[in-house]
């Protein structure tokens, strides 16, 4: 006999799609099958039942080579390394549950160490933006029901969050769209003819880079006045039409993601990007929403900012909080080989930070918190592995829209695994009994 | 657990009558009790003020449109951090502190309970997560109703049953505690860029009024007995002359009784009176409407109010009322945050600062004292600042101030640039009354706690009631040489208790206490249309599924107090 | 003899990288799905490369052997994509401007032809760059 669970959470994008179904066999120690999820949620449920699964903490030694530790050794080399360093940084939280970043953010201020997030490569520059101009944005549901004018600006859904279209922005019906992708026209704006772009009504296939003349040139059309013949590749025309798109619209989004979070012109294209969509409000009804890569880096944002006050590049080595990107900031911290141990958990950072800094975590003490074997763990010290979050345990996370789901738990880690808050709590009982603390 | 007994303070408690007498208050097992045994700690009040702990009835202090602001604005933060000191964790934040803070900050000024005014129900688990993370006072928060699409298909026909059904089973999957209503229909036509300036305004596509569904859910409210009244922000918030909509609004109670268990005699608790009191026409001739807002509030005894008073400071304002929060990045030019919220409700997050320099600024603080101060029963009228609208919460110390001091009022009037204009468009200047400290008791403890339904738990000093006793460095014996003591002496207690467990001690921070979440269980009628509609509008519209609506388990609400209401006749 | 060419790099997701880093980044299915340039056609003329011919990515930050393959969301002629992950982070600029985040996108890279240098796995590539004593 075989249970089915229903309305499981995908802990894997920022969609964080909560109508998976997961079969388990009786004794709820098998995975067997899953339905509704994309292939990427498929195969992080399915990728938990492999045999080769590390699953004791490993410390590296001398010549390199790995050896097998107990989980209290792991956590009393944590917390001793945490409790010597002057400038710990500890990174990811992206995918983790809030229980579990909520005692990391203790461990951090007892530590008084560096706490970032994934957003530092992802929307950091977003959230830069948004304390200059502010956000207008919505839950999923209200493109699910009101929509009619969907842009796609430096994202690829197809790619990255495959069920968005599908569940959300462009081909469910919902309560004033009742004719699903009929009622919407989609825009997308990319250098490349992606799959999204394929899909779309208009492309404009931006120059890669010159994302900030066009959202001007938008600001411009709106107002209808003097453009040049082409900007940022795009004819004046097309650029008329595409905001004659827009204001004609009743209710319209602009979902954006790398493609303008990481190219040079950076915050500044989201700030533009928020101006057009507040000039938008003044003709029609209009929001923006940064497509949030990790399944819960959206949470640690939340999470960082009701207990220290600021959403990532959290500074604490003074005793209280600071924030100053380019400054407190991994990369920023790393490549000024500030930071004299690496903490790292739900991310890796080995495999989507510049090499420079990678190299940097390679040369101090540090410890990496994740199921698989990573390029990170394969840099730090100690590797420990933990039961997968969403998985082989449940816990809140927060969606792209803020909208908070609890995960939940469809089968047993395998025997004797720790998930990140049991470890982590190890962790902080030890660092209080060193440090001394209340 | 430990007993106390509290020896030689002057005691104020408006649930027993006790005006500033010598009484000693005994605690036991966290209940104010009789009498204690001879090992009881003994604590000297002496030349000292014991009050009830103060009730909070209307404040945004967890949530989702509380954190976008602390996300969006870390200049909130420069010169407002406090490090982490003993048991106490950090902080940082001036008007929109961080939970730890927040916490903190409630306890030292005596505060037992805290009310989140506006929880947007699809986030309900986020309040809850910092609710959970908002140590030592109790909390509940508030769902808002006032745009909700069940709410209003349902009124359109005039069904109170299902809309109190549907009232009831919302209540319990967030852990809210009362009917909160902001900018009823305003909300949802600002899902299309509209808004509903008067009660009568038709809500797109609905095809209902305001005060239809005002009217509505006073009595779904009512037909269920929840210990809260109907809590509403109404339409036209902030508008010169917004006024009128708020009689039109006030009106909608009339004749309705109140129905409940609880001790309530309100139906209708109208929230930052101040904001909705304005007169003129613009800008220019903007005036104070204070008295013919309190008239009638004096006159209709089913209403309760709060103040909503405006403290001068640099501040964030935040609202489930969208439209009014873009009709305010018009006006002041600063960053504009907006989150609608599917099938629901909207927020709007703006900076704001209340300048002295600025004439309209002057005059909201000038509305706002008058409304307390016009107010003839004390137990039916709140001090607030709508936390943080119109100013922080941790400058409650100087609205009293205000309040309990002429001098401080004039002083505050002679510092302002247009100080004739205060008085020309105001009556501050004609007003002499000083609230007392019984008055103020009333205000902040007993009145509120009331309005709550909760006058049987907290809010005063009888034996059997919560232990939560505040002692302040005030010697009513004494007249007060200067008006700021009175300031000084409500920013930091003395001494407080929290359900019996010292948790403040010569202003510190002693101990992190025991944090409750309220929440109001009710049992009614099963409703299986209600039911089918609910799972109909998850399948079809919501964004989530049903199964994960809930907030539900350890982590969103730890230590659970649930107030039983059984509405099945 | 073919010459280098530049180009401008940009990284990004791909569903194929996505579901290589769920099954197991030590694997030769994350190097199939992210240690590839993704190129123009023209600019694989250009090079003077057949489809599926290793090739040396080199910029001011580093230089990374990738599999040189046609776009498949092209055409972007003068524009190539590595997929996000070590091979792209291994040449991308990290300059932050003040602001946190590396310039993952809008790298001017030389790319050469390496039919004889083998594309590293990812953890490997990356103990490599570090210099990380493996047992
Ligand atoms: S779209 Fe994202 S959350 Fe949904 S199933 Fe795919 S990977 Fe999981
Ligand atoms: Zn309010």
């Amino acid at each position: 006999m075989t249970k089915t669970i229903t309305d499981v959470i995908c802990p894997f994008c920022g969609t964080l799609c909560d109508d998976i179904e997961v079969t388990v066999s009786d004794d709820g120690k098998k995975l067997l099958e899953v339905a509704n999820a994309c292939v990427i949620g498929t195969e992080k449920f399915l990728h938990s039942q492999s045999t080769d699964r590390v699953t004791k903490p490993r410390i590296r030694q001398e010549d390199g080579s790995w050896k097998t530790i107990s989980y209290e050794e792991a956590a009393d080399y944590t917390a001793k390394a945490l409790a010597k360093a002057k400038k710990p940084l500890m990174y990811g939280w992206s995918s983790t549950n809030c229980e579990a970043q909520s005692v990391g953010n203790e461990i951090a201020e007892i530590a008084k160490a560096c706490c970032d997030n994934t957003a530092a490569v992802c929307h950091g520059t977003t959230l830069i933006a948004v304390q200059d101009i502010g956000l207008p944005t919505c839950t999923l549901g209200e493109i699910k029901n009101r929509a009619d004018r969907i842009i796609f600006w430096g994202c690829n859904p197809a790619h990255a969050h495959p069920r968005h279209m599908s569940r959300y922005s462009i081909f469910p019906r919902g309560f004033f769209t009742g004719k699903g992708q009929m009622s919407r026209k989609m825009i997308v704006v990319d250098p490349r003819c992606t799959d999204t772009a394929r899909m779309a009504d208009v492309h404009l296939q931006v120059e890669q880079g010159r994302d900030y003349e066009l959202l001007n040139a938008l600001r411009v059309a709106f107002k209808g006045e003097w453009l040049p013949d082409v900007v940022a590749g795009i004819p004046a025309e097309k650029i008329r039409e595409a905001a004659d798109l827009m204001k004609s619209g009743r209710f319209g989004i602009i979902f954006f993601g790398m493609g303008v979070t990481q190219s040079l012109s950076k915050n500044h294209n989201i700030d533009i990007a928020i101006a057009v969509t507040k000039d938008l409000n003044e003709y029609t009804k209009f929001s923006i929403m940064p497509m949030r890569g990790h399944y819960n880096v959206t949470g640690s944002g939340e999470v960082f900012a009701w207990q220290f006050g600021f959403p990532y590049s959290v500074d604490l080595t003074r005793g209280f909080a600071r924030y100053n990107p380019g400054d407190s900031s991994s990369i920023d911290l790393l490549k000024r080989g500030e930071v004299d141990m690496m903490f790292t958990i739900g991310s890796d950072p080995g495999a989507h930070f510049p090499i420079s800094a990678v190299r940097a975590i390679a040369k101090v003490d540090s410890v990496c918190i994740d199921p698989h074997i990573t390029p990170t763990s394969g840099v730090s010290k100690l590797h420990v592995p933990v039961a997968f979050n969403g998985v082989e345990c449940g816990g809140n996370c927060y969606r792209m829209d803020n909208v908070p789901i609890d995960c939940r738990k469809v089968v047993e880690p395998p025997e004797g695994m720790m998930t990140d808050l049991d470890f982590l709590t190890m962790v902080c009982t030890r660092l209080k009994k060193l440090k001394g603390a209340a | 657990m430990a007993e106390f007994i509290i020896k030689n303070g002057h005691v104020f408690d408006p649930v027993q009558g006790i005006k500033g007498d010598k009484k000693d208050i005994c605690i036991k097992d966290g209940k104010i009790v009789d009498k204690v045994s001879g090992s009881a700690k003994v604590i000297d009040a002496k030349d000292k003020t014991v009050m009830a702990g103060a009730v909070e009835i209307h404040a945004h202090v967890a949530g989702p449109k509380v954190n976008l602001g602390r996300i969006y604005r870390p200049e909130d933060k420069l010169f407002s951090c406090t490090p982490t000191k003993g048991i106490e964790r950090m902080g940082g934040g001036a008007s929109i502190p961080t939970t730890f803070k927040t916490g903190y900050e409630y306890a030292k000024m005596g505060f037992a309970v805290a009310m989140e005014a506006a929880m947007p129900p699809l986030f309900s688990r986020h309040v809850h997560e910092e609710i959970r993370d908002t140590p030592i006072i109790d909390e509940g928060a508030f769902p808002v109703f006032g745009n909700n699409w069940f709410v209003l298909e349902y009124l359109k026909n005039q069904e109170i049953e299902n809309t109190a059904a549907y009232c009831a089973w919302l209540l319990k999957v967030t852990k809210g505690y009362a009917i909160k209503v902001v900018n009823p229909g305003g909300t949802e036509a600002w899902g299309w860029g509209l808004n509903c300036l008067t009660v009568n305004d038709p809500v797109p596509y609905f095809d209902i009024t305001p005060a239809e569904i005002i009217k509505g859910l006073i009595e779904a409210n009512e037909y269920l007995g929840l210990p809260h009244s109907m809590h509403i922000h109404p339409n036209n918030l902030g508008n010169p002359g917004c006024y009128e909509t708020t009689l039109d609004t006030l009106k909608i109670a009339a004749g309705i009784k109140p129905k409940n268990k609880f001790g309530r005699e309100q139906v209708m608790h109208l929230t930052h009176t101040q904001f909705h009191s304005y007169g003129g026409t613009n800008w220019g001739d903007f005036e104070s409407k204070a008295k013919e807002v309190t008239d009638f509030v004096n006159k209709n005894k089913n209403i309760t109010i709060d103040t909503g008073n405006v403290t001068l400071d640099e501040t964030t304002t935040m609202t489930a009322d969208g439209p009014f929060e873009h009709h305010l990045t018009g006006l002041n030019h600063l960053k504009w945050a907006n989150c609608d919220v599917e099938l629901e409700t909207a927020a709007g997050v703006v900076p704001y600062i209340y300048s002295p320099s600025i004439s309209v600024c002057a005059i909201q603080w000038a509305i706002g004292l008058e409304i307390a101060l016009m107010m003839k029963d004390p137990m039916r009228c709140y001090v607030t600042t709508d936390h943080p609208n119109a100013g922080p919460f941790t400058r409650y110390p100087r609205v009293y101030k205000w309040l309990m001091s002429e001098k401080a009022r004039k002083a505050q009037i002679e510092a302002f640039k247009h100080k004739d204009k205060v008085l020309s468009q105001t009556a501050i200047g004609t007003l002499d009354r000083e609230i007392s400290l019984y008055e103020l008791a009333q205000m902040t403890r007993a009145g509120p706690a009331k309005s709550l339904g909760l006058a049987a738990m907290c809010g005063g000093l009888k034996p059997g009631m919560d232990a939560d006793v505040a002692i302040y460095n005030i010697n009513p014996d004494k007249p007060i040489a200067n008006p700021d003591d009175i300031e000084k002496a409500f920013s930091r207690c003395a001494a407080f208790f929290k359900s019996g467990v010292q948790v403040v001690s010569n202003g510190e921070i002693v101990n992190n206490g025991n944090k409750r979440t309220l929440w109001v269980n009710v049992k009614a009628k099963e409703n299986p249309q209600v039911m089918r509609d609910i799972n109909e509008k998850f399948v079809k519209y919501y964004s989530m599924t049903q199964a994960n609506y809930e907030a539900l388990g350890h982590h969103f609400v730890p230590n659970p107090y649930a107030i039983e209401v059984d509405a099945t006749n | 003899m073919a010459q280098p060419i530049t180009v401008n790099l940009i990284s990004g997701r791909t569903i194929q990288q996505g579901v290589a880093i769920e099954s197991g980044k030590e694997k030769p299915s994350y190097r199939t799905a992210c240690g590839i340039i993704e190129m123009d056609p023209s600019d694989l003329k250009r090079l003077g490369a057949w489809k599926n011919t290793n090739v040396k990515v080199t910029s001011d930050y580093g230089s990374v052997v990738v599999k040189a393959v046609e776009a498949t969301q092209g055409p972007h002629p003068g524009v190539a994509f590595i997929p996000m992950g070590p091979w792209a982070n291994s040449v991308v600029s990290d300059n932050t401007y003040s602001t946190g985040m590396p310039t993952f996108k809008g790298t001017p890279v030389k790319i050469e032809i390496a039919i004889n240098e083998p594309v590293l796995l990812g953890v490997e590539l990356v103990q490599r760059q570090c210099g990380v004593k493996v047992g």
